[in-house]
């Protein structure tokens, strides 16, 4: 059987520089070495990057199953009881749709101050604060808003729909703690005296919250067209 | 740590804020950590990872087997007391005696433990995460921490399920696909299905945790730590199958997750997803409504078979590794083998419906999920006959690992022939829930799975451990566990084909007396075929102390863990970055080396034609 043999590259081609796609191996050296998570050198795509996206698709599997297991249990029984959605939710999508964009700016501040344009790290900081800040008053209006339900007698086993609201939006929320450690982590990180935040970490946290902005809009589109 | 932070376009140079040795030839060589608790326990090397997954499939593989020696006795010598059983359950096997539902608890762990625990820790978890850094060039996984967090996950998961042993109504009885409703309405439906029940769903869903945290850091590792000139052509075909897994895994595991909490909700806080109105269990209304239980085996099944190919594609491309290795030459065409898995693994979502011919779903549906479980027995076929074509006239080096990778073909082909038959909505009606399924799973998925697990240990371990195994107990591990296998499973289709029923704890009714001598056959195969395995479990342990030391490349093979020294370093290759640049798989040729070329070596070679 003939095996074709493809001439060796020669030692001389200078390592990939462009970052961005992960085909042909630049050099990637991530070495986590000695228990603590030491960075080295690297010239590769970071893999937080590309783990967030993944993890994101993971996410979007799980709430399409979601999806099919609402629009199964709605056509099994006669059941079906409409929900009226408390009215603070809408208050916490635009809280939730803002956020986004004051973590947007958050990532542009941040980028100024890590290219060197401004010296002060308090502006950043201030715009993830805000954003850090936005998500907990989502969170806490979630939870009013299951206060709400719950003094209309709407608990998690009374009827499918207020089943089905309360599993979305608790593990929707639960994601979005999630999003704000991460951001918790992002401000810690950049509050130490040498900048050693990685743009990837912004970026993967960024593009995490900014995610789970638009999951929201998708739950809160299933709850009010099937619940 | 450096400080970087680099906007899209701007070039490297100008991208680091703090100075950084950017320079390639810098070698940086990495201390071990020195705590036994760092090194051994909460580690955060992918080998010390693999290690750990394999340590617990393996302690999982002895139980789930232990177990389905006790209810191969029980079968046949219904009220022989088995010593020591009553200890483990006074309720669920009195004086050694089991009864029926500890029966079924028993079939329920078995099934869990295997499926789970082994068959997608060991082949998956456990090899991958040793050799997919290594045959890659990288130092470790994208997210150690990450990696570190899935094992002891799935750890957590394993001893919730074992806990369920413990508990007052003893372990879960309703199989490991637990179908609803009976796995949701709760105690009332029998011992078990209480809180052991209860603990398999809080299992399950830890495990898919671990699992897509696992699914993860595989996908971002092959994406984006490859080494120099490392493609994902130039990938061995088990990278390919650990790839493709984890990318199976991670839209799988995502939707069992979702399932398992709504049992779980249905379980303990009353809600009504699975269970139906009006259902009357023990002679009591089920206070639940409107449920759909069909809703279940959608989301199981929907998981449940992408599964199975979670567990056979890590052994396909292991033994793929294996067999080029051992016929030294390139399989008919390596490319072919990855579409096919890759061909595999899409289709796998689309066949879930196979499971459920007789469910009560629409027959139409049974068409539309029928054709393409036929189809997706194409790129399987066509994988068998590359292997075949391949092994043809080649000159097989006989090792213990060519053999179980011999042997999971044939088990693959006989296990997968009955899936044909199956995979018709007319024939499966037919022996749906009869040991023919039991044969064909446990030959296609379970036994040829655990091949390819057994080619992968007597081939990596020399590597995993730096001292060779025994080739000759190992070659009678393999003919016996090979003989022993087929007598096993071969009578559960003839029997299957008869007409006897599985989950069924003793064969009183008429039609399945005269077939009990069969059973008997079958379950002193099944004691003689896992006494065997102590052979193995001998083997292992003796070679890892007193093993001949193992050379650093002792198969001759290509890819790049052979270029380490057995056991690999700490820190993979000693801080450098190893340049491809080859295809995988340079047998066959004339190098300076012998018949075959590393991937990472520089030389040029003549292409034969």
């Amino acid at each position: 059987m003939a095996t074709t043999i493809q001439p060796p590259e020669t030692e001389s081609k200078e390592p990939r520089l462009d970052n961005g796609n992960s085909g042909g191996g630049g050099l990637r050296n991530l070495g986590p070495t000695n228990g603590s998570l030491k960075l080295l050198e690297d010239f590769s795509p970071e893999p937080s990057r590309t783990g967030v996206w993944v993890g994101l698709a993971a996410i979007t599997m799980s709430f399409a199953a979601f999806t099919s297991a609402l629009i199964v249990r709605q056509s099994t029984a006669n059941d079906w009881h409409h929900l009226t959605i408390p009215s603070i939710v809408f208050f916490n999508t635009v809280v939730l749709l803002a956020s986004s964009i004051t973590l947007e700016i958050a990532r542009r501040r941040v980028a100024e101050f890590a290219r060197g344009r401004t010296a002060n790290r308090s502006t950043p900081l201030a715009w993830l604060s805000a954003t850090l800040l936005l998500g907990f008053v989502f969170v806490t209006g979630q939870y009013i808003a299951w206060q709400q339900l719950r003094a209309e007698g709407l608990y998690l086993a009374s009827n499918p729909n207020s089943s089905f609201f309360y599993v979305l939006t608790a593990i929707h929320v639960l994601h979005v703690l999630g999003g704000l450690a991460g951001l918790m982590r992002v401000i810690y990180i950049l509050r130490r005296p040498v900048l050693s935040l990685r743009r990837s970490t912004m970026d993967a946290t960024s593009y995490y919250w900014h995610f789970m902005g638009v999951l929201w809009i998708y739950v809160l589109l299933v709850i009010w067209i099937k619940l | 740590m450096f400080g970087r932070f680099v906007t899209k376009g701007e070039h490297m140079s100008d991208r680091v804020v703090q100075a950084v040795p950017t320079t390639a030839d810098v070698v940086h060589h990495h201390q071990p950590p020195q705590g036994f608790i760092r090194k051994y326990v909460f580690s955060l090397d992918h080998k010390m990872i693999g290690k750990q997954y394999y340590a617990l499939a393996l302690v999982a593989v002895f139980i789930g087997m232990v177990l389905s020696w006790l209810m191969r006795i029980h079968l046949v010598w219904p009220n022989w007391p088995i010593p020591g059983l009553g200890l483990l359950s006074k309720v669920g096997a009195p004086g050694g005696v089991m009864t029926p539902e500890y029966y079924l608890s028993l079939l329920t762990m078995h099934g869990t433990l295997m499926v789970f625990f082994v068959l997608t820790n060991a082949p998956f978890a456990a090899f991958g995460n040793y050799f997919l850094p290594i045959q890659i060039g990288a130092e470790d996984m994208a997210f150690p921490r990450f990696n570190m967090m899935s094992f002891w996950t799935t750890f957590l998961a394993f001893c919730i399920l074992i806990a369920a042993f413990f508990v007052g109504d003893g372990p879960p009885i309703a199989g490991w696909t637990s179908y609803a409703p009976l796995s949701a309405v709760g105690a009332d439906a029998g011992p078990g299905q209480g809180f052991g029940q209860t603990l398999w769903g809080l299992s399950i869903f830890v495990f898919c945790i671990a699992s897509l945290l696992g699914a993860l850091n595989f996908i971002a590792t092959t994406l984006d730590l490859r080494t120099r000139g490392m493609t994902l052509s130039r990938m061995p075909i088990c990278t390919w199958a650990w790839f493709i897994t984890s990318c199976i895994a991670l839209l799988a595991f995502a939707v069992l997750l979702p399932a398992c909490l709504l049992l779980i909700l249905d379980r303990v806080a009353g809600t009504s997803f699975f269970i139906p109105a009006g259902l009357v269990i023990s002679d009591r209304l089920q206070p639940h409504s409107g449920g759909s239980p069909l809703l279940w085996q959608h989301l199981f099944w929907f998981f449940g078979h992408p599964e199975v190919y979670i567990a056979i594609l890590p052994a396909i491309g292991i033994v793929s590794h294996i067999l080029i290795n051992s016929m030294r030459r390139p399989l008919l065409s390596h490319k072919v083998v990855i579409y096919c898995m890759m061909g595999i693994g899409f289709l796998s979502y689309m066949v879930w419906g196979h499971h459920m011919f007789v469910s009560g779903m629409n027959p139409f549906s049974s068409l539309m999920f029928s054709f393409p479980t036929l189809v997706i027995t194409i790129p399987a076929t066509i994988m068998t006959l590359i292997w075949l074509g391949s092994l043809y006239g080649s000159r097989l080096r006989i090792t213990a690992a060519s053999l179980f990778a011999l042997g999971f073909i044939s088990m693959f082909v006989s296990g997968g022939v009955s899936g044909f038959f199956l995979a018709q909505p007319s024939i499966d009606i037919y022996l749906h829930a009869t040991y023919f399924v039991v044969g064909h799973f446990h030959m296609v998925m379970g036994v040829a799975a655990i091949f390819g697990v057994f080619a992968g240990t007597y081939f990596w371990f020399p590597k995993m451990t730096g001292h060779m195994m025994n080739e000759s107990l190992g070659k009678l591990h393999f003919w016996l566990t090979f003989i022993g296998t087929y007598c096993i499973f071969m009578p559960f289709h003839y029997l299957g084909l008869a007409g006897n029923v599985r989950r069924y704890s003793a064969f009183v009714d008429d039609f399945l007396v005269p077939l009990i001598p069969v059973h008997r056959f079958i379950t002193i195969a099944a004691l003689c075929t896992g006494a065997a395995q102590l052979i193995f479990l001998y083997n292992l342990i003796h070679s890892r102390f007193r093993g001949a030391p193992a050379p650093d490349n002792p198969w001759e093979c290509t890819s790049l863990e052979w270029i380490m020294p057995s056991p690999p370093p700490f820190d993979n290759f000693g801080g450098k970055h190893v340049v491809v640049y080859h295809d995988p798989y340079q047998y066959g040729v004339k190098s300076s080396t012998g018949d075959y070329l590393m991937q990472n070596s520089p030389e040029q070679v003549e292409v034969r034609t």
